[in-house]
């Protein structure tokens, strides 16, 4: 392991925050989804960084329930969205604001 | 040689990730995350976390991009060209507040970090390996790795629910 483990940091960090930025400033529903999926790309990242670097298999062991769990959040957010799509025939987060105080 | 790989993909990574942020059509954002997960992938590779790699092709540059773009254009939405809104600064202004602090954060870290890092130890042997994964998922991670499982049945189940048009 030639490259410092700060780099995979610094890249980790880079990508959560476009994600961040994203999330905070698209108003396209499945943007917004994808950027959350970036985000948690990023942790993944870092998770197998510090594994490789501390030699140890947790981190392998926590991406793999990072992505199970992505999985499932994907498959109901999509199914969420449909759902609104059918109802409002929008997916801008800036109109669904019926939740909002 | 390993730090030339790392900046080549690191820089893919990074360009990719802000023409998803960026790009007006969900679709393009879309196909510009399945590259930033690729490149990931390459990182895990110089990671030797073999297993990872492995999932990430499989898991989500391959099934849940696939999901994904099959809803864009199940959806088929129009470019989100829409008039500027008022609120929109404010969302813009919120984005980049946050950008600030967590840019402000990393470099702090940074700065203050104690000391020279330690050297990565070489890894032992069978290192991210689906043998070594396989193992510690079936005795020390046991009790998580059932609870992925009832995860992964509830999330069947309710994307069944919400996407049906009417139940029975």
């Amino acid at each position: 392991m030639t490259v410092p483990l700060s780099a995979y940091l610094i890249l980790s960090a880079f990508l959560f925050f476009l994600g961040v930025v994203g999330v905070a400033t698209r108003r396209n529903a499945l943007i917004v989804f994808m950027c959350i999926e970036l985000m948690l790309n990023a942790v993944n990242l870092s998770f197998v960084a510090f594994a490789r670097s501390l030699n140890s298999m947790a981190g392998h062991v926590f991406v793999f329930f990072v992505m199970a769990v992505a999985t499932a959040e994907v498959a109901v957010g999509l199914a969420i969205i449909i759902a609104i799509y059918r109802n409002r025939e929008t997916v801008d987060v800036a109109e669904l604001n019926l939740l909002k105080w | 040689m390993e730090l030339a790989i790392f900046a080549g993909l690191a820089a893919v990574a990074a360009v990719s990730g802000v023409l998803v942020v960026i790009q007006r059509h969900a679709v393009y954002s879309a196909l510009f995350l399945i590259i930033t997960m690729g490149a990931l992938a390459g990182l895990y590779i110089l990671l030797e976390a073999h297993f990872v790699w492995a999932v990430q092709v499989l898991v989500y540059a391959g099934a849940i991009m696939v999901l994904f773009l099959f809803v864009i254009m199940l959806l088929n939405l129009p470019r989100e060209d829409v008039p500027w809104r008022p609120d929109d600064f404010r969302r813009i202004l919120i984005g980049g507040a946050l950008a600030v602090v967590l840019v402000g954060e990393l470099v702090l870290a940074l700065l203050f970090q104690a000391g020279e890092q330690a050297p990565a130890l070489p890894a032992s042997p069978g290192f991210g390996t689906t043998e070594t994964i396989g193992r510690l998922l079936f005795t020390e991670f046991l009790f998580p790795f059932e609870v992925t499982s009832v995860i992964l049945l509830v999330a069947i189940v309710g994307a069944m629910v919400l996407a049906k048009k009417q139940l029975l």
